[in-house]
């Protein structure tokens, strides 16, 4: 399906509640996990939202550290501080 | 020959510890959960302690507040000693390197004459003050119930600790070590701080741990803390003295910090039962008014004809947060 996107993430102390977050802001959201490695498949956008991150970790969170444990992601990006949105474009 | 090279999953045999998976099932958990869920030893003590024969060497009741789980409590930071430790040494490093540069800059020559004396009057005494937080967080942690409480109160009381220190610091900074000689005498009688003297000094002596965590964590350092470190701050850096505001910075850090600590505790106490919120409400309308009292010339002292407006703002904002927790004045 082309419409659907992803983001895998290292899987270790620091991403684990941040894919938290991300499954909890995203229902429709896939999980699936690998050795080291989560990938989070959705059908439609995906949202990464720093407010619930920040809520899980109980510190501030800057969008820009999810990098640190990034692997690859498919999906036009649309990034501000308070959100990162992975979709294919209509 | 051919080698193929494949990748072959193995699912661990248990996700985390036992006494983890009782209570969140078996799934990878954090470090904070790891180290904080049932670790406090509640099961076959042996002898009752002589100093305390009514209640176990580790006891739920040594406070009136009645808990089903002592584990609902949450440290929202989710520290537990590495990540603790991990903060406060980057917070220690951005404190140096503030005292550096006021020092490199010479800074403290440059302030008026008015507002150094002003600078120590107020915050030297003050780690007098610290060091009574230190030894009532200490108490909370030695006869409080459940990691989860413990373990903050501790990290807690070695923050308290660290200020005092840090007030020493700005201490010497402005002025000879002679100044510490007379901040206590100012502590042990000046009538500014005759209230405060005798509102630790009554912590110090209860013996409910949890009503000691309302009278030091929730209203002492919620009146102190916004009056020294945000409005007396504010008026010293209009009379020039930016300089002490770059050595107090991590005081301001740390009470924005911790407040979630204190007020998540406080909220989850009080949601447990309509026993549990009379009896914080109690403490809290009892100390409160003390501390009120207590403060008064400390402000009078500090921001001179603005701090009664000072005040019934700082009031207001510690009330609206109380209605936020639950309680109310």
């Amino acid at each position: 399906m082309a419409s659907t996107v992803f983001l895998a993430l290292q899987a270790n102390e620091d991403t684990r509640l941040i894919i938290e977050a991300i499954m909890e802001d995203n229902p429709q959201a896939e999980l699936h996990e690998y050795p080291a490695m989560v990938k989070i498949d959705s059908a439609g956008p995906l949202t990464i939202r720093r407010v619930s991150v920040e809520e899980k970790i109980g510190r501030d969170w800057d969008l820009q550290e999810l990098h640190l444990n990034l692997i690859s992601l498919s999906g036009h990006i649309d990034e501000t501080e308070d959100e990162m949105i992975l979709a294919w474009a209509e | 020959m051919q080698i193929d090279l494949r990748t072959v999953t193995i699912k661990p045999l248990r996700h985390t510890f036992s006494h983890v998976a009782r209570r969140l099932g078996d799934k990878p958990a954090s470090r904070y959960q790891e180290g904080t869920l049932d670790l406090q030893a509640d099961v076959n003590f042996h002898y009752r302690p002589l100093w305390d024969p009514e209640h176990e060497i580790f006891d739920a009741g040594r406070t009136a507040v009645v808990m089903a789980d002592w584990y609902a409590f949450k440290d929202p930071r989710q520290f537990y000693y590495g990540t603790y430790t991990m903060a406060r040494a980057k917070q220690q490093e951005a404190a140096e390197s503030a005292f550096d540069f006021v020092e490199d800059r010479g800074l403290i020559e440059m302030l008026p004459p008015d507002v150094r004396e002003l600078a120590l009057q107020v915050l030297l005494p003050l780690r007098h003050l610290e060091w009574g937080g230190n030894m009532n967080n200490s108490a909370i942690c030695a006869y409080g119930f459940g990691a989860a409480v413990t373990q903050p109160a501790m990290f807690h009381a070695m923050d308290h600790l660290g200020i005092a220190q840090y007030l020493t610091r700005i201490g010497l900074e402005l002025a000879d070590p002679a100044v510490l000689d007379q901040a206590k005498e100012a502590w042990m009688n000046d009538a500014v701080w005759q209230g405060l003297r005798r509102y630790i000094e009554n912590t110090f002596v209860l013996s409910d741990w949890f009503e000691l965590f309302v009278a030091q964590n929730l209203v002492l350092d919620g009146l102190i803390y916004p009056l020294v470190f945000e409005a007396f701050d504010k008026a010293l850096t209009r009379r020039g003295g930016g300089a002490i505001s770059m050595l107090t910075q991590f005081m301001r850090e740390w009470r924005n910090e911790s407040v979630k600590w204190v007020d998540a505790t406080i909220k989850t106490a009080a949601a447990e039962s309509p026993a549990n919120l009379a009896l914080l409400q109690g403490w809290v309308a009892n100390w409160r008014a003390q501390a009120y009292e207590a403060v008064k010339p400390l402000a009078e002292l500090a921001l001179g004809q603005e701090a009664g407006a000072a005040l019934d703002d700082i009031a207001t904002a510690f009330d609206r947060n109380l209605n936020k927790l639950g309680l109310s004045r």
